[in-house]
């Protein structure tokens, strides 16, 4: 009666061996790396680039132990971490010989050390987080409100625009809070403008009103494009965000969208937390103006510097210090420009900084251009609510296709600076941190370490008592509770879940609840023995009796792990994963490894005169 | 070797107002110490900025403080963490100041002033991050409690599902009533380890209350209070040594796992401890005063008369 089938025991053999193969990883440790990706989206990462780092190793006499390309970045292992930094240099001067316009992101990185045909049959070591490998976690709010607010504002301009094709004359086009209002002089111009705007702009709702002699418009930006609207920014800064990481040089940066409106950023092994904050931090968002050179001269500029600055209007300072006024009214946002990329002028050899804009932002560009030929147009970089001028250059003719290009009075420093600053300028909403947490290498290595010894020393409390308390049962019971050990690092490998303290915690915790099960089967076969059942029949008794508590107490831990799991987040989370995955091992590893080992034991001898399960003789 | 021989039976139930007025007493404790102390919430639910210090030798935890207050930073708390070399700096939320650069800020402060300082860990959480927070683990709390009385009541019925989810959750008002008392950091893991000892603890009246009905059935002519009696001694042995084994490795992270799982530790130790006593003498006196008879297992056990080892049997 306790015999398996063969296939039982070559499942449990087969499970073990899996778990083996699976935890293997995790022992081969890590070794210095450089990991080489891509930082435009144009730029590939291929064969070619493998070959151009491997020969400018080879050339500097730079032994690398092994180089690869993965997906879409190429890695290279060395013996210690001096190779690693100088072959660190060697790629990037290869790689980039223009380091203010990097095509490549050549990282530092720790890689596994496990052999090749580990890898390739996906046995990772486990994906350990922040808290353990040290890094920059922080959580960032996008500031729906102003998204949809820069939405309305160039929305109101293209109505704008729209009405002056089509000679539509109306008496001036306003945002006020979350609508546009248009206001016309008679009912027939409404009428008309009321068809040119629903023609043209399907994002906004038309209102008709009247207040004396005024005839009114007032539109609002429907649901659905609020909605839209929301979700572009959110991609748009997502992908803003990945271009100014790539700046940071991270090997494995994460950027995910956490909920409807804010984003999870992850920088492992970033140590220069400052830089990463600067660079986050800059919620910068890009405005094209015009400059109100009519009522700009030493007089408006003196008043306007003390304060009193003419209506629809704003003071600023360029950067070499020249007072200048800037309309409010915005010709273009920032997220119409899809590059600023540094250069020179073709006839004269300047220093420019070339603009790409989109579609629409070309055509409002045109526009802009014919009708204010020798005028002035600002550049500005809102931060937090302040503007700063970028640059205010003189419109020299009419610009099409959306290729603009800014030079004249400016070195090849501030045009690279430029045009930086309006890449990474180009955020569709501002952001604000919300959460960081930020954890030094040595804190990391730290908890690693108190996790790892927490888990052994209780693992091996629990085995001494377990075979002192039931002796070869015991013993057992500890060779199932290590399979459960195995299975649990095993899982967490494969899946590649983030395994933090609190999971270190979990794996601790789960292994002393696990053991549950085997007390709870070691009691009931000791009970059937004093009952006077034969070896044999208690532990058949004794396993079939001891299941349903065990699946009982599993699934109300269960519950409470799930729970956990689904309204837990950071640390709560990290604890629950592994929980919930150790409960379930441990019902695998407490009943069937267990029995199998028992059945091993017992289950083929013909005649078992005493199991040994320590003291069942009193009574 | 076998440390419970028990032969006879214990009469826990004789004394079941005793266990009653002390679990009464307890928990009235620890709502009092709840309502007056309240708990000491960390960083993550009331928002505010977490800095963690290293120093090569001991930190001056005075001249730490006096020189964040030069620099201009009020309503600083400022202690040792886990050893003589480590501090922890907290700081409540300043409306209008930016998160980004303040961990730059105090730390530079600090390296000016002693440039062996070691920016281990920032941790800054938002006002509405840590309202979140705050829901959700309240959510998370009564999910689980629905849960388990749901669970309970499908498998047994409704009388124990009620009774184990009110010894346990007088568990929880324990373990918080203890952190408010010596004013423990309530974190995120604490309310971790609290759910996993909810969770924990119930399995625990789950064994007893299957003893119970398996009691009522073998155990024709017993009364009610000897049924639970027998059902509570015949279930003692494990008991203890499940949580005498559970403890063990909780007890090692006590003493390995460092600050960072100390309460994490500590919360469940107070769990592990009254989950042993509120599961097998609060929630069998509740269940005998909730007057469970055998007339309700007579029907179930009609309805299942064809497996009389059905269910969890220990």
């Amino acid at each position: 009666m306790n015999r398996f089938p063969t296939w039982k025991y070559a499942l449990v053999a087969i499970v073990v061996a899996l778990g083996f193969l699976y935890t293997l990883p995790n022992f081969f440790g890590e070794s210095p790396a450089v990991q080489v990706s891509s930082a435009r989206v144009t730029v590939k990462v291929d064969a070619g680039v493998l070959g151009r780092a491997e020969d400018a190793l080879k050339k500097a006499n730079v032994a690398y132990s092994a180089a690869a390309l993965d997906g879409a970045s190429v890695r290279m292992r060395f013996a210690d971490t001096d190779t690693q930094l100088k072959a660190k240099d060697l790629i990037t001067q290869a790689l980039n010989p223009d380091p203010a316009n990097p095509s490549y992101v050549v990282a530092l990185n720790l890689l596994s050390s496990s052999p090749t045909w580990l890898t390739a049959i996906n046995a990772l070591p486990m994906y350990l987080g922040l808290d353990l490998r040290g890094g920059v976690h922080f959580l960032l709010q996008v500031d729906m409100q102003a998204a949809v607010t820069k939405r309305l504002e160039s929305l109101a301009g293209d109505a704008r625009s729209q009405l002056r094709d089509k000679n539509i004359r109306h008496s001036g086009i306003t945002r006020e809070g979350q609508t546009i209002r248009v206001r016309f002089r008679d009912a027939d111009a409404r009428e008309k403008a009321k068809r040119v705007i629903q023609d043209g702009i399907a994002d906004l709702a038309l209102t008709e009103s009247q207040d004396g002699e005024e005839f009114r418009l007032t539109a609002t930006i429907k649901p659905e494009a609020v909605k839209r609207t929301q979700d572009y920014a959110l991609k748009q800064n997502i992908t803003t965000l990945h271009n100014r990481i790539n700046e940071l040089g991270v090997a494995e940066p994460v950027i995910q969208q956490q909920g409807a409106d804010r984003i999870v950023v992850q920088l492992p092994g970033v140590q220069d937390t400052a830089k990463a904050k600067d660079i986050l931090g800059r919620t910068a968002s890009l405005e094209i103006r015009m400059v109100d050179e009519e009522r700009m001269n030493a007089d408006t500029l003196a008043a306007a510097a003390r304060g009193e600055v003419p209506f629809g209007t704003e003071y600023y300072v360029e950067r070499n210090g020249a007072p200048i006024l800037v309309r409010k009214q915005v010709v273009l946002t920032g997220d119409r420009l899809t590059d600023a990329q540094p250069g020179f002028d073709s006839q004269t050899q300047e220093p420019a900084v070339h603009l790409t804009l989109d579609g629409p932002g070309a055509r409002i560009f045109k526009d802009v251009t014919r009708e204010s030929v020798g005028k002035r147009m600002a550049i500005l970089l809102i931060e937090k609510g302040r503007g700063e001028v970028i640059t205010a250059p003189v419109i020299r003719s009419e610009i099409g296709g959306g290729r603009v290009q800014i030079s004249g009075r400016m070195s090849t420093t501030e045009a690279n600076d430029t045009a930086l600053l309006l890449r990474a300028g180009s955020l569709a909403a501002p952001m604000e941190i919300v959460e960081e947490r930020t954890v030094g290498p040595s804190l990391g290595k730290d908890n690693i370490e108190k996790g790892f010894n927490s888990t052994k020393w209780g693992f091996l409390a629990i085995v001494v008592f377990m075979s002192v308390y039931y002796a070869i049962f015991g013993l057992i019971s500890s060779v199932a509770l290590a399979a459960n050990l195995l299975f649990l690092v095993a899982l967490l490998s494969l899946l590649q879940a983030t395994l933090t303290l609190p999971g270190i915690a979990a794996i601790a915790l789960t292994l002393g609840m696990a053991i549950d099960a085997n007390v709870l089967i070691n009691e009931r076969i000791r009970e059937e023995i004093r009952g006077g059942a034969t070896p044999q029949a208690a532990i058949s008794a004794g396993y079939e009796r001891a299941f349903g508590t065990i699946l009982d107490s599993n699934i109300t831990t269960l519950i409470a792990g799930l729970a956990l799991l689904i309204f837990g987040s950071g640390p709560v989370r990290g604890f629950a994963v592994v929980h919930c995955l150790g409960i379930m091992t441990s019902m695998f590893s407490a009943v069937t490894v267990s029995r199998a080992l028992v059945n091993l034991a017992y289950g083929h001898r013909r005649r078992v005169q005493k199991l040994s399960i320590g003291d069942t003789a009193w009574k | 070797m076998e440390f419970f021989k028990i032969r006879r039976t214990i009469p826990f139930m004789r004394h079941a107002l005793v266990f009653n007025i002390i679990s009464l007493i307890t928990f009235l404790l620890a709502v009092f110490f709840l309502a007056t102390k309240g708990l000491h919430y960390s960083v993550e639910f009331t928002g505010g900025t977490v800095i963690e210090v290293s120093y090569k030798e001991g930190a001056d935890v005075d001249r730490i403080r006096g020189a964040l207050e030069k620099a201009g930073y009020k309503d600083t708390a400022v202690q040792n963490f886990g050893s003589s070399r480590d501090v922890l700096i907290r700081m409540p939320l300043v409306q209008g100041q930016s998160s980004a650069d303040l961990s730059q800020k105090v730390i530079a402060t600090l390296q000016a002033e002693n440039k062996e300082a070691e920016l281990r860990r920032v941790e800054f959480v938002g006002p509405q991050v840590g309202r979140e927070l705050a829901e959700n683990g309240a959510l998370a709390l009564l999910i689980v409690s629905i849960g388990i009385v749901l669970y309970l009541a499908l498998r047994f019925e409704w009388k124990f599902g009620l009774s184990a989810i009110i010894a346990n959750l007088h568990d929880v008002i324990i373990i918080l009533g203890f952190f408010a008392l010596f004013q423990w950091e309530f974190s995120l893991p604490v309310l971790a380890a609290v759910l996993a000892v909810l969770g924990y603890s119930v399995n625990e009246s789950v064994v007893v209350f299957d003893r119970v009905r398996e009691n009522f059935r073998k155990m024709r002519k017993a009364s009610t209070p000897e049924v639970i009696d027998a059902a509570i001694t015949g279930t003692i042995s494990r008991t203890i040594i499940t949580h005498g084994s559970t403890q063990i490795m909780v007890t090692t992270m006590l003493i390995f796992g460092g600050p960072a799982l100390h309460y994490f530790a500590l919360a469940l130790t107070i769990g592990i401890c009254f989950g042993i006593y509120s599961s097998v003498l609060v929630a069998s006196p509740l269940l005998m005063w909730l007057k469970v008879d055998r007339s309700q297992f007579v029907k179930v056990k009609k309805a299942r008369s064809d497996d009389e080892n059905d269910g969890a049997v220990v």
